[in-house]
């Protein structure tokens, strides 16, 4: 008959495994080893994980709860479901907000990281030297200053007797000047220069760093064939620059989409709501209306449109290892 | 390197209007500023009768020193504590694979992706509730705990590249996981430590939001959320507004300045890490 060698192995004295009760207490002791020092190592997470969780994962929990409520801050919050949703979505003014804040990603995103492209490749080429790095830190400049003070600084060179006019006016263009801020058909687009003057040295700078670490064997190769500087652009630069476009598209778009500090700034939304982007609203809609729910809804809409829009550029310009 | 003259021509002629772009409504701020207090400039052109006036009016009223108090005051409230917490965090995500690192590191990231406007309303009644609301902790904290996501993801970059090997000799000479933290780990962090503080300072000082939902007196704010309230008094004073804007612009500058190549390098290494 044919001993299961299950049991021998578990009888003891048998060489090859292990008494179960040996086993255990094994297993028992590492697990215990391992414990101590998991639960030290969990002690050095815990003061950023609790700053962290009540400062920002407990209030957008909160933000989510309170844009199914009607509520004005002070009195007994009423539930209304979908309501505050189903709002935006109906109210012109709501709704513009987003649609505003799309069209403030071509300008604040779209714009600079394509002229950024094209500058990172101009200094590469033709402006190594001293000349190139004045070049970098100039543009980069805005970058440091804070966004309030762009803001200022936009909204007057933008405004009637602002630096802009007087340009237009130099070159016999008076007929254009208006107050580009104050104008319903320009507001927007003026407030776009201010993103891209602000975002065009960050793109320029980092995508510069992604143009010098491409093997110049490459350029050196296409430079013998004849390539011009738009071949060359097209076929070696943007391809090999994936992962920087990338980069610069994620924080820009989230630039654009999570715009208040300039905006406010210059604008506040105006005129009428043609500036006004989901921050400004949220602000308006909290803060001076008192509706909690809709400014909380439109948070809610306004972090998940942030999310769905980043994933894809994450997915598509993902670096790609050799 | 061989390019032809007219590509040579073309891209430095696009460099200049670029950097005349960037540049210009610097100066054009700096010229106004000069035009006497409460008219209205027309004109580029320099001042017959420069009001360098205008800058002292310009301290006194925004109250610059105590701004300028006030910023360092948040700056040095901010920044350290939150390198220290951040960089624990990062060394027990990314060095000491504490169980349950993967989800605390996406549970971190995930907070990149929250724009602040998306959850200040919660933040100012749990302030209210609190009773830190209005005061200068009505800032401290909510910064410290933005600052996580891109802190922690940051550091632990840096733990999660660091040799077994280092702590492995450590712990044979007896050191524990505090020591080896603070006498091993620490003083080789230190490179990216000083990095993420110079980001988070810069980031302070220009945060204006956070000031404006949470401080009601503009003197207890940052540089950047005083400034706010500067325009609102100034709005129909262009001169006097844009001398203030200059004195808040310039401790920013000179920082650039000085240290330009650390701030260009992290900002452009925290944008690839993050």
């Amino acid at each position: 008959m044919p001993t299961p060698i299950r049991s021998v192995g578990n009888t003891p004295g048998t060489s090859g495994n292990r008494h179960p009760v040996t086993e255990t207490f094994r297993r028992i002791f590492r697990h215990r080893r391992i414990r101590r020092e998991d639960v030290v190592g969990w002690l050095f997470v815990l003061p950023a994980l609790i700053m962290y969780a009540v400062f920002v994962l407990l209030p957008f929990a909160s933000t989510i709860r309170y844009s199914f409520y009607k509520w004005n801050g002070v009195g007994p919050a009423t539930w209304v479901g979908w309501k505050n949703y189903v709002n935006i979505f109906q109210v012109p003014n709501l709704i513009g907000t987003v649609i505003n804040a799309f069209w403030l990603v071509v300008w604040f995103s779209f714009i600079p990281v394509s002229l950024g492209l094209i500058v990172a490749s101009v200094i590469h080429r033709t402006a190594t030297g001293r000349f190139g790095t004045v070049a970098r830190t100039v543009l980069f400049l805005p970058n440091v200053i804070p966004l309030v003070a762009a803001g200022i600084i936009w909204g007057w060179l933008l405004a009637l007797p602002g630096l802009i006019n007087q340009i237009l006016k130099t070159f016999g263009l008076g007929a254009l000047a208006r107050a580009w801020l104050g104008d319903f058909d320009t507001a927007l687009p003026a407030v776009g220069v201010v993103g891209i003057w602000v975002l065009l040295g960050f793109c320029t700078v980092l995508l510069l760093t992604g143009v010098s670490k491409i093997d110049p064997a490459l350029y050196e190769s296409a430079r013998i064939d004849g390539a011009g500087w738009l071949r060359e652009f097209a076929a070696i630069t943007v391809p090999l620059l994936r992962y920087e476009i990338g980069v610069c598209l994620t924080v820009t778009v989230v630039a654009a989409l999570a715009a208040f500090d300039i905006i406010w700034v210059t604008t506040a939304g105006g005129p009428g709501s043609s500036t006004s982007v989901p921050g400004i609203q949220i602000y308006i809609l909290g803060f001076t209306q008192r509706a909690i729910g809709p400014a909380s809804a439109l948070a809610v809409l306004l972090m998940a449109l942030v999310v769905l829009a980043i994933i894809p550029i994450q997915y598509l310009t993902k670096e790609v290892k050799q | 390197m061989k390019v032809a003259r007219g590509e040579f021509w073309v891209g430095r002629a696009l460099l200049l209007t670029l950097m005349a772009f960037t540049i210009l409504p610097f100066i054009s701020i700096f010229i106004t500023a000069l035009h006497p207090s409460g008219t209205v400039p027309s004109g580029f052109e320099w001042p017959a009768d420069p009001q360098w006036i205008n800058f002292v009016t310009a301290w006194n009223q925004a109250e610059m020193p105590k701004l300028l108090a006030s910023s360092i005051y948040l700056v040095l409230a901010v920044v350290p504590a939150a390198m220290v917490i951040s960089t624990m965090a990062g060394y027990a995500i990314g060095l000491l694979k504490i169980p349950g690192s993967h989800v605390l590191l996406f549970l971190f990231v995930f907070g990149l992706t929250l724009p602040f406007a998306g959850f200040i309303i919660p933040i100012y009644f749990l302030e209210r509730a609190l009773g830190i609301y209005n005061t200068r902790l009505a800032i401290v904290f909510p910064l410290i705990a933005l600052y996580m996501p891109f802190a922690v993801f940051w550091m632990r970059a840096h733990f999660v590249n660091m040799p077994a090997e280092i702590s492995e000799a450590a712990r044979v000479d007896g050191a524990n996981t505090w020591d080896l933290f603070w006498q091993i780990h620490v003083p080789l962090a230190l490179p990216p430590v000083t990095s993420l503080g110079i980001l988070m300072a810069i980031w302070t000082w220009n945060q204006f939001l956070l000031c404006l939902v949470l401080v009601e007196d503009p003197t207890q704010r940052t540089m950047a959320g005083a400034l706010g309230a500067f325009q609102g008094h100034y709005a129909n004073n262009v001169p006097l507004l844009c001398a203030g804007t200059i004195l808040i612009l310039v401790p920013t500058l000179v920082v650039f300045v000085i240290f330009q190549r650390q701030i260009i390098a992290a900002l452009l290494q925290g944008a690839v890490k993050g």
